[in-house]
């Protein structure tokens, strides 16, 4: 490709439109996905999803009962209402019962699917009809579509970012946290409610079935790297950036799907890393308990050679 | 006279088994108190108690005269709980997980200076240089040192701590003994869930006996035999000669382990 392909590329209306929805939910989707990953709810996206889905076809009924000119306007919308719903109703769950935590999860997944399927067929469209938001479509990205994009980016980057020591303490130590005063149920929804938020807008450029995979795989590839929380969250957001923006070049003139490319680049890069992380970082061996005294005497010093070496590697 | 834990009548069930049956427990300013008993006898619902984690059933809580709750002035109270691990699925540094500790009631977001701040609580346990090292690559008995700071960082007038020797190398029992030996000198009340007595002999001046959910014993602190009491004796498990005679929970001990 040329540069002035590239230009033209970025001189299209369409994909003008459609790199900045990739851009903000490449920054956004792991933010969330940190600490997704963090309480070990890594699904949650998915299900999330699911149940956002119904939220379209309701979305789509209620504008078919009210004769509203292009029948998808509420979709978005409703996705956000079903999706911030379901969010919620996973949290309580979670908060109650922590067992049957997956079988919520589970019941919403299906019920979210069949629920979707069987609305859009009384708003008289078709199974097909959603395919489009099973598999994202970006490249019909409307511009009412990108300021909602950026209105929903920007709160969950506010809430995700800003407060970011209170959902890590939540999600870290969730007893701590409560010993600690802070408003656990607060935090925990609020988690819940941005997870919600940022697969309906990463619905529409990676669609539902793969909306996951860009909370989490970038998260997933930042956590081979860093050390600390804080870094694991920038590199992921970079990784996501990253993709996102390449994958929908790559899409721009080869005839793909923009949300599968983007997923397979994310996880040819975790493989990538994964595969050469041993060769680039070489840990130096330590001593995981240097205070402790040796237990034995051994004869012949061999106990001071042994020390020696951990004094060299150190 | 003014407490910094009262608890009257403490009733509290897990699972639909009570756990506690009816505490009263007063801890005064400045008291040092352990908490003792063989395993299941209460002593860590007792504490979790105290600090809200688990639901109570009956009875009341008050923490520095405030009920249970979200006026309690939780700046001043260090909880640390009884965890072998600290890490998590996301990889965390021992000063972020220090930091944490900052946040209390209101306060949401770190204020300035919390990473100086998490450095000098990680100093107290003897973790000084290791504030940028991820937390899951810590030792076990450094990963408890790193959840003692968390609480250490807000300066905290009570600490509330669940067998923080438990399982715990030698070097982090010393570490531990004299950061607690630093803090009480300076007027800390602490309570202490401990299996025995071991290196904090010497600091406590009270303790508190569990057997099955009730208090079996409040006053001075047990004897240990002759041949148990040196400073850093240590068992992991209950050892029954550690027990104060006149409670007689020998062969209860003995099912412990």
């Amino acid at each position: 490709m040329s540069i002035n392909e590239l230009g033209s590329m970025l001189g299209d209306p369409l994909m003008q439109r459609a790199l900045i929805a990739a851009v903000l939910v490449g920054l956004a989707a792991p933010v969330v996905g940190t600490y997704l990953v963090q309480r070990r709810l890594s699904l949650l996206g998915d299900g999330i999803g699911h149940v956002a889905l119904t939220g379209v076809a309701l979305g789509w009924l209620i504008a078919n009962a009210m004769n509203l000119a292009p029948n998808d306007v509420l979709a978005l919308p409703g996705a956000v209402l079903a999706a911030v719903v379901g969010a919620v109703v996973i949290e309580i769950v979670r908060e109650h019962g922590k067992t049957s935590g997956d079988v919520a999860l589970a019941l919403l997944f299906y019920g979210g699917i069949a629920g979707g399927v069987l609305l859009i067929k009384a708003a008289g469209g078709t199974s097909a009809t959603l395919v489009g938001y099973l598999f994202g479509s970006i490249s019909t990205v409307t511009t009412s579509d990108v300021v909602m994009t950026v209105v929903l980016a920007a709160v969950i980057l506010l809430v995700g970012v800003g407060l970011r020591t209170a959902l890590f303490a939540v999600s870290h130590d969730e007893e701590f946290a409560r010993a600690s005063g802070l408003p656990v149920r607060f935090l925990n929804v609020a988690i819940a409610v941005i997870a919600a938020l940022t697969v309906t807008v990463a619905m529409r450029v990676v669609g539902v079935l793969l909306v996951s995979a860009l909370m989490i795989v970038p998260v997933a590839i930042s956590q081979l790297t860093a050390r600390s929380f804080r870094g694991t969250m920038r590199l992921a957001m970079a990784i996501g950036v990253a993709v996102c923006i390449t994958g929908l070049t790559i899409t721009y003139f080869q005839d793909l799907s923009p949300g599968a490319t983007i997923v397979v680049l994310a996880i040819v890069l975790y493989a990538a890393v994964a595969v050469a992380r041993p060769l680039f970082v070489r840990r130096p061996w330590h001593d995981p308990h240097p205070e402790i005294a040796d237990d034995v005497e051994l004869a012949h010093g061999r106990t001071g050679a042994a020390q020696e070496h951990l004094g060299a590697e150190r | 006279m003014s407490s910094a834990v009262r608890a009257e009548g403490l009733v509290v069930s897990l699972g639909g088994t009570r756990i506690l049956r009816g505490i009263d427990l007063a801890v005064a300013d400045g008291e040092v108190i352990a908490l003792l008993g063989a395993n299941g006898s209460g002593k860590s619902t007792l504490v979790r108690a105290l600090v809200g984690v688990v639901p109570i059933e009956a009875g009341r809580v008050e923490l520095f005269d405030r009920p249970l709750g979200r006026s309690v002035q939780w700046g001043r109270i260090g909880y640390v709980p009884q965890r072998v691990s600290a890490g998590s699925g996301v990889p965390a540094t021992a000063g972020e997980v220090v930091a944490s500790g900052l946040l209390t009631n209101r306060r949401l977001r770190l204020p300035r200076r919390s990473a100086a701040a998490a450095r000098e609580a990680l100093e107290l346990v003897g973790l000084a240089d290791q504030a940028d090292r991820a937390v899951r690559e810590l030792s076990g008995g450094q990963q408890q040192r790193v959840l003692i700071a968390r609480a250490l960082i807000r300066k905290p007038d009570l600490l509330l701590l669940d067998e923080p020797v438990a399982g715990v190398d030698l070097p982090s029992q010393q570490a531990f003994a004299q950061a607690l030996t630093r803090l009480t000198e300076q007027g800390t009340t602490v309570l202490v869930v401990l299996h025995e007595l071991g290196a904090l002999a010497p600091l406590v001046q009270r303790a508190v006996v569990l057997r099955h959910g009730a208090v079996a014993h409040d006053g001075a602190p047990p004897v240990p035999a002759p041949g148990h009491g040196g400073d850093l004796h240590d068992h992991v498990h209950p050892h029954p000669t550690a027990e104060p005679p006149q409670v007689g929970t020998a062969p209860e001990m003995r099912l412990g382990t």
